[in-house]
């Protein structure tokens, strides 16, 4: 089985993360940047499935010239090659650009299986694996916790609100997953060394026939006006029990109308 | 004034989710709001009621097997078609999973931008963000197309306004494509009359501190008097203390209710991603330098299993 992996760099969602002041994007400049946590349960259920199943897994990134740091990362995991897709209009792209250019860049590499994490840790936006089946014309199977592949058809165990749903599909087909389907391999040292020499093509837009005015800041269909600093909240009181403490939060969840 | 279209938000269970009760109210600042109901057969009679009652002036319904045996494909194929019939003024959706499903086949059928997790909407389609774990805010307009937001549950206040909706039933004609994502099974799990945790009022959570699963019914004791709902640090769903849908942070979900009250949990980035934007915080943790004590507004150095009980016994005594 074809399986393409979708890995997104993102500012790393334990450091202070900031919009840039000058376009409103995401600053990835000043920040560490990091493999989407998600993501790596993805590539782990890619190699999983690559080694029930055989077949080959490649790594699709769409990002400036540093992803590539995370192209590697991702790679001394196990999977046997890369996309970089990379180019200067891209800078600004709205999610609907994005998908359009992740969708020519899948058309093009013809996976069985595209699998992804179910959102990134920058955006949250949680759109990517609808808008990519929509315009692939694929089935999109999202928030899996569990997927089973038997030959061509895909099933998967999706968290609800009010519990979960089996839902199956044939391939080509996307899924995405929550970090309840499984726990990422640590890449070891020869996955590391031999990642450095894995194949790690770079695509530009136009090797995907797609026009720099549809993506970036002129194809943008939504645009961030303005962003400020949320003020931090301040700690409030804080006591110690000494034997009446539960009483003491009572007291206050009273006086605030909670009790 | 335009019609502005609320894709309802409801479960079998609950009927009307607050949520859509208040994208109902924000519509009104934006137009005439128009329900649409996509379930199984008979949802929308179900549903006509609440929506009248907070000002839905008309219901769209698309019902049956066709609609709610896939994944959101045919839904999002019906919507598309009413926007391009109704020419609405916006098209508001939950910022739930579903939710911004729906809305990400949307732009895409319409080559539309598209806003999620949406916390306002101004008149002048300007919709507010809350992005990074809570700690920036973002003001943000679709410049292709009409505004498409999906609106994050606890953002407004839901205001009655009285309407007396009539139910259009909608013709559903969807292709091929739209059935590729089968659903062969849907199974309950959820337990009990407790709020759902992204709409609640109050939540509830508990953290590694609570020590295991068992424990976990301090928890649940203390949100049943609060009349809120469950929640759980990844570390302690991780530890297999409580189920992965009621996880807050990062990497669950994020809450604003009026009261979260955290329960053994140190606040690390990766929680406070999920509930720092929360009216009131309330922290009990025995590691008095804990970092949720830097945003709690009430906070209690000890242990929780003194704590807890006592206050639970101190609510009872006041009821």
């Amino acid at each position: 089985m074809n399986i393409v992996v979708l890995v997104k760099q993102v500012p790393d969602s334990g450091a202070d993360r900031n919009l840039r002041s000058d376009d409103n994007t995401v600053d990835r400049g000043s920040a560490s940047n990091v493999i989407n946590e998600m993501d790596e349960y993805a590539i782990e259920e890619a190699l999983k499935i690559k080694e029930a199943h055989g077949g080959e897994v490649t790594i699709l990134t769409m990002g400036p010239d540093r992803a590539t740091e995370s192209i590697r990362k991702a790679l001394s995991m196990g999977p046997d090659k890369a996309v970089h897709v990379v180019d200067d209009a891209l800078h600004g792209s709205c999610a609907v650009a994005t998908s359009k250019v992740l969708a020519a860049a899948l058309s093009q590499l013809g996976a069985d299986l595209v699998l992804c994490g179910s959102e990134s840790t920058d955006g949250r936006v949680q759109v990517m694996p609808h808008m990519l089946a929509e315009r692939l014309g694929i089935a999109a199977l999202t928030g899996a916790r569990k997927l089973t592949v038997d030959g061509t058809t895909l099933t998967v165990e999706r968290q609800t609100e009010e519990g979960y749903e089996v839902v199956t599909a044939s391939t080509p087909a996307i899924v995405s997953v929550w970090d309840t389907i499984n726990e990422p391999r640590y890449p070891s040292f020869k996955g590391i060394m031999a990642a450095k020499k894995k194949p790690v093509q770079t695509l530009a837009l136009s090797d995907l026939g797609v026009a720099a005015g549809e993506v970036g800041f002129d194809g943008a269909t939504s645009v961030v006006v303005e962003h400020s600093k949320r003020p931090p909240r301040s700690a409030g009181v804080k006591v110690t029990d000494e034997g009446s403490g539960g009483v003491q939060l009572v007291e206050f969840l009273a006086t605030e109308k909670f009790v | 004034m335009s019609e502005v279209l609320v894709v309802v938000e409801a479960t079998r269970e609950f009927g009307v989710k607050k949520v859509t009760l208040e994208m109902l109210t924000l519509a009104r600042e934006l137009g005439t709001p128009s329900a649409v109901v996509l379930g199984g057969a008979g949802a929308a009679d179900a549903l006509a009621g609440k929506l009248g009652e907070y000002g839905a002036e008309k219901i769209y319904a698309a019902e049956g097997a066709e609609i709610d045996g896939y994944l959101v494909a045919p839904k999002a194929t019906v919507v598309a078609e009413l926007v391009q019939r109704v020419q609405p003024a916006a098209v508001l959706l939950a910022s739930s999973q579903e939710g911004k499903e729906i809305a990400a086949r949307l732009a895409v059928k319409l080559d539309n931008g598209i806003l999620t997790d949406v916390v306002g909407l101004a008149a002048d389609g300007t919709a507010t963000q809350v992005v990074f774990a809570g700690s920036a805010i973002v003001k943000s307009k679709v410049t292709r197309g009409l505004p498409l937001v999906t609106v994050r549950p606890n953002s407004v206040n839901p205001t009655p306004a009285a309407a007396s909706p009539a139910v259009e039933q909608l013709t559903v004609t969807t292709t091929d494509a739209d059935k590729l994502a089968k659903v062969v099974e849907r199974v309950a799990e959820q337990k009990g009359s407790r709020p759902e945790l992204t709409e609640a009022g109050v939540v509830v959570s508990g953290g590694r501190g609570v020590g295991n699963a068992d424990n976990f019914k301090l928890v649940e004791e203390l949100a049943d008097l609060l009349g809120g709902a469950v929640g759980a640090s990844r570390a302690a769903v991780d530890s297999g203390f409580y189920p992965h849908q009621f996880q807050v942070g990062q990497t669950g979900k994020t809450v604003s209710p009026q009261l979260y009250v955290a329960l053994g949990i140190s606040g690390a980035i990766q929680h406070r991603a999920g509930m720092q934007t929360s009216k009131t915080i309330v922290a009990v943790n025995k590691d008095g330098e804990a970092p949720i004590f830097e945003l709690a507004d009430f906070g209690v150095v000890g242990d929780l299993f003194k704590i807890v009980p006592q206050a639970a016994e101190e609510i009872r005594k006041r009821k």
